[in-house]
């Protein structure tokens, strides 16, 4: 039967928490690296050359469609095969992580941020440019803070998507909080206590990002309300 | 061009792929001068007053203005918007900032001034539309005359010696047309040189050293608001009045 107490040993147990700071540190990586890149690539599909259009297409297409196991088992094992210095030490499976869901997830935001971006009215961009601002300028200031306001929701799905996806990161054996809840079963034979453990890790950590995303869609709002 | 020139167009043609919006337009705005440019929709006028500060390119001709003649190197377009206000039909406030950052924000980024300077100036411009109390306001709990008096404090706040207004008052509920009518009056007062987009012919009539009619992308006549309105040469500009007057 559940017991209570292994149950909350298991919950404040140093490896489940470490384990907790490592999904949370590579979900905020991978959602920060996305986000710049993301931008970048979502402006590349609606920039008029034909050529720029049509890799960012490519790409989109690339890394939506393949299966996140896939990409994952693909850095970590398959890119060692092809050059020398994935073997090398730095190669760890919180770098392979990292960039396998950071592959994956820039080809999400970008297609989020495109149509965010192409619904801040052209009138803004005008309103800036007769000012005298320049594009960048326009970028950061006008443009950038609009777009995100309305892709916010989306972001934030996107997030806690993520941040449920690195528990694939087991399969390369990356110590975050379902590795280190499997490993704890392999020698405890506790399933209920351990998974209900890390069930309320991702809740807390779920329950928090929502609090935030409230927050930020409320300071954003301002002047929408 | 003499020094007296703020805005000289010369020769300029303009296409929408095949579609020519322009048509050879030659026209040379003095300083101090109030040009209104009238006609029906389609007719290019609004793509002429964009073509000032450059938010069209033009295909064919010169545009100088101030003495810069506007090419595609920025330099000289910073050079020509930095001296030039526009306002907009649909004023194109920011919808995010406040009021009063929408006045500061070009005078912080393009003209590097501290926060304390850009706020007393956009305060002090404000104040001559009339809506200080409404400084931290976001645009969206304003009223259209309000926005689009805001919006011409924003382009005032650059401190520009020429304003363009691309049909400002189009956009708004038919009470609110006086107030902004008003701010430009009292502009057109203060000597400002001033190219507006519009069919408010009473404004024309008060306001406008000159009186441009447009159609089919050219210049059909212009002429000082009185001889234009009650004298018009052509069957075209007859018809275009015939139907706004009456």
């Amino acid at each position: 039967m559940f017991q209570l107490d292994l149950f909350l040993q298991a919950i404040f147990s140093a490896p489940l928490f470490k384990g907790a700071l490592l999904t949370i540190g590579l979900s905020l990586c991978v959602m920060a690296v996305s986000l710049v890149l993301g931008m970048g690539l979502g402006s590349m599909a609606g920039s008029p050359r034909r050529s720029a259009r049509w890799l960012a297409t490519l790409y989109v297409w690339l890394f939506r469609g393949a299966p996140a196991l896939l990409v994952l088992l693909f850095v970590w094992n398959g890119l060692p095969q092809i050059s020398e210095i994935f073997r090398a030490g730095w190669f760890t499976p919180f770098f392979a992580a990292f960039l396998a869901l950071s592959l994956i997830q820039i080809a999400y935001l970008a297609e989020i941020l495109r149509s965010a971006f192409a619904a801040v009215g052209h009138g803004q961009r005008e309103g800036a440019a007769a000012l005298g601002m320049h594009r960048w300028q326009i970028f950061l200031v006008i443009t950038m803070p609009q777009a995100l306001r309305i892709a916010v929701p989306a972001l934030m799905n996107e997030f806690i998507s993520l941040l449920k996806t690195t528990s694939l990161a087991t399969v390369i054996s990356l110590k975050e909080l379902m590795t280190v809840s499997q490993f704890a079963i392999a020698t405890s034979f506790r399933f209920l206590e351990w998974y209900g453990a890390a069930l309320v890790y991702y809740l807390v950590i779920v329950s928090v990002l929502t609090l935030a995303q409230n927050r930020i869609e409320y300071v954003l709002s301002r002047g929408y309300r | 061009m003499n020094t007296q020139t703020a805005i000289q167009v010369a020769g300029v043609n303009k296409w929408y792929g095949a579609f020519q919006v322009l048509k050879g337009i030659d026209l040379t705005v003095n300083k101090g001068e109030r040009i209104v440019i009238c006609g029906p929709s389609g007719s290019g006028k609004s793509t002429l007053i964009r073509c000032m500060n450059r938010l069209e390119v033009h295909q064919e001709g010169s545009i100088i203005v101030n003495g810069v003649e506007l090419t595609s190197q920025l330099k000289r377009i910073d050079r020509v918007r930095s001296d030039v206000g526009m306002v907009f039909q649909h004023f194109n406030l920011f919808p995010h900032l406040t009021v009063l950052e929408n006045c500061t924000v070009a005078q912080r980024w393009v003209r590097k001034l501290a926060k304390k300077q850009a706020v007393e100036i956009a305060m002090t411009y404000l104040e001559r539309v009339h809506i200080p109390e409404k400084a931290d306001k976001y645009p969206g709990q304003l009223s259209g005359g309000q926005q689009q008096r805001v919006a011409i404090a924003r382009a005032l706040c650059m401190n520009p010696s020429i304003m363009l207004f691309d049909e400002p008052t189009s956009a708004l509920d038919p009470e609110m047309v006086k107030e902004v009518l008003d701010t430009m009056i009292s502009l057109a007062a203060d000597g400002m040189t001033m190219v507006c987009v519009t069919h408010e012919m009473n404004f024309a009539r008060e306001v406008a050293s000159e009186v441009v009619f447009m159609d089919g992308g050219q210049i059909i006549e212009r002429n000082t608001p009185d001889i234009l309105f009650s004298a018009p040469t052509h069957e075209r500009t007859k018809r275009f009045l015939g139907k706004l007057l009456h």
